[in-house]
């Protein structure tokens, strides 16, 4: 009797362990819905384009003189094409090694490497070096080898906020790493406080885990709280105590919507703070075209930079890197093209400035509008979205919920999901996908859907809660008789 | 006084460093206690602290002897004439466009028009687009929710691409397929680890792999842990592959407690080109199943083929002509945008097919595939071409049909013009390329180079590639990079520089292969 090769139960374990609910049951369960007929708004994924927001017109355009770079030579060109668009093409396609079909160096083409590491230089006030600067098929394929350069076995492990965006926990499971959770406080507008890493760290180290990393993520998914100097500050100094690599996700750093907290890098405070810090603390900070005024999602294309990272440990990286060939070459485009935008003077320059700011203005507008929403509902408490492009409003659920989401076999805030699909189309993701203090449920929502509809989602929304409210509230206090 | 102020000065040497440090808990994270407390500089990331699986994984196309060459490459650029060549050749990687192959224009349209959808608004579009390929990008947009090409989409891939992908494939083969058991990928490479990730729980899995083989799959295996479990192929017979071979190694496998989970084929072979015959093919579908192997067929140079005796028949197909159903044969079929006559490797655009896994493994699958979300759009609109292109009576036909049979009747004289010169070397033999984009030449090597080698601690083919390097400015692959049976020799170089180049680089190598084997002559 010929064995089955590949049952369930012969799976690597990791696989198994791995969960990413960002696309899981609730999206599976709305795909099914949307299948039936019923008009589902996906708001479960950070996913602009899908959600109507159009592509910039100037990389676009750029990217098609790339992709058929006949149109360069035909002298109807400049009918279609601006002429910097033209320009800019060629720009780029003289910095590849035989157009956008050919594998670029491992670690992306060195031009584009160094356009960055200008913008970086532009952006902090402090150079940065090419050679450090890594290009991936998305930041998430960053993310992932990094963590997996770092994890050896189970007792290495990784700090992350909660609530995290899963692609972390997801990865350390793959990995077969401990994930290390340190809590971020909702009463704080989901503030950090350095005393809760130092205590998840030392349970940590009780337990025998070696911590390795600290992820943060700034401005936060889902929560949207941007870091202040001080925060950052408090963190450096952290890493460089406990000897951690600290891991900065900063791919929302074009999207905040307060003044308070401008978005600051942490390779900035590093070298802001001198010797020892900036000679010592191991720093990994990560960026991407799909999310900022960009949502370039589709394309995949993002970068990762390493500081103090010793130049053995950049070879191995660099080697795991080259067994891919690599990143794609159009993404890496579309990273020149956000770190070198057009510019005031350029033929496409007040165009480009308008679509970018209509969006920004658009979602900042749209993050008061979804935070308002939220809590104009009794039992829903929401923090306002400082940064990035989510809300994570707290839902409030009466016991008897509780118990008709056991009866369903399903987690509370699920269960309340999954209504809310059934009854709105509206596609969350519950909070237990990304992590949160027990018995407090919470869902993340994207500020994304179109700034004309989004009175009628809120609207729907709350038609939606209140009537879940009445349906499992418990009235006390009142006789029946 | 003066110790007391010796320890003071020590300790601002090392300053606040170590004095503010915690010491780090060296006995829980089990890195060298002294290492730490010595060089506190030594930071918590290095190649003593990293996954020692990264350590092991290596991957030769693109190691030592390339960046030699691009050091060289440097050098010419800075100090011309400094060198006894003009120009590096990268002949150790299979990058068409690289050396000057051009895209296939239908398919640059396509991507041009659904890369900037506003273009199909335009009038003056059709001045400068094919009306077929305006047709096909409207058809494609269609499919592609609110025609958002910049959006994440379903973690497969577009549902309408793997229609089209699945139609191609049953096109190909006469055989259905299901949209569904299409996973677009980031190029082939990405579904390969996803497979050896799901595959590999611990170095007592192992991967039946061909020796010689494309480093991808030693790479991945020892990323996961694995162990590689290799069967030779026999160059005497064009590189053959074995029944009995597989059998051998399974057991001798099996006798060290290893349970061996899939078999990688690799057709046409990378680095040795051969197509494998029908008969040859079914033995292995055969073989697969009665030991209980997953079969992991690399398919990516479906397209390659230079002989009239031999065609391309994709497993799939030979599973199902030999009557067997889905979920009696566990199948993985790999493609790419990367070779053919496309040869679109910047592009990262492929895919796997998965055959004969139950639900619950490919709900395990999806969740992986979903924590990337999906593979770049781009890619997987070339995919869907590649598997859809132009047919006959489309407006773009002729064009079309004009690139690729230049580009594949090139190769193929190119594949003949390397290989007869690497047989009329002295000392080397080099088994024709049936397919795929190399030649894999083996070197008999005189005593005296083998010595030399060893003196400087090079391999004696990494010794031979050097020389080769530095003579003439070609750059070819160390034969062990792809594995060898032990005591042989070998180097792979690609078929790939522009077919004018070809005459100049054959004297070249002639060149120097005489004077080396004069040099080192016993």
């Amino acid at each position: 009797m010929a064995p089955k090769p590949l049952d369930y139960e012969s799976l690597n374990e990791n696989v198994k362990k791995v969960a990413y609910a960002v696309r899981g049951e609730l999206y599976l369960r709305a795909s099914e819905l949307q299948k039936e007929g019923k008009k589902i708004i996906f708001t479960n994924v950070g996913n602009p384009h899908a959600l109507g927001q159009k592509p910039l017109t100037f990389p676009r355009q750029v990217i098609a003189l790339c992709q058929a770079p006949f149109l360069l030579d035909d002298p109807n060109v400049g009918l279609l094409f601006p002429a910097d668009a033209i320009d800019r093409a060629k720009h780029y396609l003289s910095l590849t090694s035989g157009g956008l079909g050919a594998y670029s160096d491992s670690r992306g083409l060195p031009g584009i490497r160094k356009e960055i590491a200008e913008f970086i230089g532009r952006r902090d006030g402090y150079p940065s070096d090419p050679e450090l600067i890594y290009l991936t098929d998305g930041a998430s394929k960053g993310v992932m080898q990094i963590l997996n350069t770092i994890i050896r076995n189970e007792n290495d492990g990784i700090l992350v906020p909660v609530p995290q965006y899963p692609l972390y926990s997801a990865t350390i499971s793959l990995y077969g790493g401990s994930l290390v959770p340190y809590y971020l406080e909702e009463e704080a507008n989901w503030g950090l406080d350095i005393n809760h890493i130092r205590q998840s760290v030392a349970a940590a180290r009780m337990k025998g885990i070696c911590v390795r990393a600290l992820v943060i993520i700034n401005p936060g998914n889902p929560t949207g709280q941007c870091l202040s100097e001080a925060n950052l500050r408090e963190l450096l100094k952290f890493c460089f105590r406990e000897n951690i690599v600290l891991l900065a996700d900063e791919v929302y750093q074009q999207n905040i919507y307060q003044d308070e907290r401008p978005f600051i890098s942490a390779r900035k405070i590093l070298l802001d703070m001198g010797p020892p810090i900036s000679t010592e603390v191991q720093l990994v900070s990560f960026h991407t075209v799909s999310k900022g005024y960009w949502g370039e999602c589709g394309q995949r294309g993002g970068y990762f930079e390493m500081t103090n990272l010793p130049a053995k440990t950049v070879d191995e990286i660099y080697k795991v890197a080259s067994v891919s060939l690599s990143p794609n070459v159009p993404g890496q485009i579309f990273l020149g093209l956000m770190v070198n935008p057009p510019k005031p003077g350029d033929i496409s320059y007040l165009r480009f400035a308008a679509e970018s700011n209509a969006i920004l203005e658009s979602l900042k507008r749209r993050a008061h509008i979804m935070t308002d929403g939220f809590n104009s509902c009794r039992n829903v408490v929401c923090n306002f979205t400082e940064g990035a492009m989510y809300s994570f409003p707290q839902i409030r659920l009466p016991p008897k919920a509780i118990e008709a989401a056991k009866r369903a076999g399903k987690a509370p805030d699920v269960f309340y999901c999954l209504k809310l699909v059934e009854a709105t189309g509206i596609s969350t993701v519950p909070g237990s996908g990304f992590g949160q203090k027990e018995g407090v449920f919470h869902l993340r929502t994207t500020i994304l859907p179109a700034e004309e509809e989004m009175p009628a989602i809120m609207d729907s929304f709350k038609k939606f809660n209140d009537e879940f409210m009445e349906q499992y509230e418990d009235y006390r206090g009142y006789s029946r008789m | 006084m003066r110790r007391f102020a010796t320890e003071r000065a020590k300790r601002l040497l090392f300053g606040s460093l170590l004095a503010s440090r915690s010491p780090p808990s060296a006995f829980l994270c089990s890195s060298p206690p002294a290492a730490a407390a010595m060089d506190p500089a030594a930071g918590v990331v290095t190649v003593d602290t990293i996954n020692p699986k990264v350590l092991k994984c290596e991957y030769a196309v693109r190691g030592e002897i390339v960046s030699h060459a691009q050091r060289l490459q440097q050098e010419l650029q800075d100090k011309p004439g400094s060198h006894p060549f003009d120009e590096i050749l990268y002949c150790n990687i299979g990058n068409p466009q690289s050396l000057g192959q051009q895209p296939v224009t239908f398919f640059r349209e396509v991507l041009a028009l659904c890369d900037h959808p506003s273009l199909l608004d335009k009038s003056e579009t059709h001045a400068l687009f094919s009306a077929d390929a305006i047709a096909r990008a409207w058809q494609i947009l269609d499919v592609i929710p609110g025609r958002a090409t910049g959006a994440y989409s379903h973690s497969q891939g577009i549902k309408g691409l793997r229609d089209a992908i699945a139609a191609g494939i049953a096109d190909r083969d006469g055989f259905p397929a299901n949209p569904d058991d299409i996973f677009l990928t980031d190029g082939a490479s990405p579904a390969v680890h996803m497979m050896m990730q799901l595959l590999i729980r611990s170095e007592k899995d192992g991967i039946l792999c061909p020796i010689p083989q494309y480093p991808l799959y030693s790479a991945s295996i020892a990323l996961h842990g694995g162990s590689l479990v290799p069967y030779y192929l026999d160059e005497s017979t064009g590189w053959g592959l074995e029944i009995s071979e597989l059998k051998k190694q399974l057991e001798d496998a099996r006798s060290k407690g290893i349970t061996v989970r899939a078999l990688v084929v690799i057709n046409p072979g990378n680095p040795t080109g051969q197509v494998l015959a029908e008969e040859n093919q079914r033995e292995i579908v055969n073989f697969c199943k009665n030991e209980g192997l997953v079969l992991l067929a690399d398919e990516v140079y479906q397209e390659n083929i230079y002989v009239d005796d031999k065609k391309f028949n994709s497993f799939k197909k030979i599973t199902r002509s030999m009557g067997y159903i889905d979920d009696e044969i566990p199948l993985v079929s790999f493609q790419s945008v990367s070779k053919g006559y496309y040869g679109e490797c910047g592009k990262r655009g492929g895919y796997m097919e998965v055959t004969g896994f139950n639900a619950q493994v490919r709900e395990q699958i999806y969740k992986v595939a979903s924590v990337n979300l999906c593979s770049n759009i781009s890619g997987q609109i070339l995919a869907s071409l590649v598997m859809n292109p132009p047919k006959v009576g489309d407006e773009s036909y002729e064009s079309f049909n004009a690139d690729k049979n230049g580009i594949l009747s090139s190769l193929a004289r190119r594949a003949k013009a390397l290989e007869d010169a690497f047989n009329s070397l002295e000392g080397v033999s080099c088994n024709k390329a049936e397919g795929a984009m190399y030649l894999f030449p083996r070197l008999r090597l005189p005593q005296k180079a083998i010595a030399a080698a060893k003196a400087v601690n090079a391999a004696p083919d990494a010794f031979y590639a050097r020389r080769l390097l530095d003579a003439t400015g070609i750059v070819v692959v160390p034969g062990s990079g792809f594995g060898q049976v032990p005591g042989t020799w070998h180097v792979r170089c690609t078929i790939l520089p522009q077919e004018d180049k070809i005459p100049a680089i054959i004297s070249r190598l002639k060149a120097f292969h005489e004077a080396f084997m004069e040099e080192f002559r016993d």
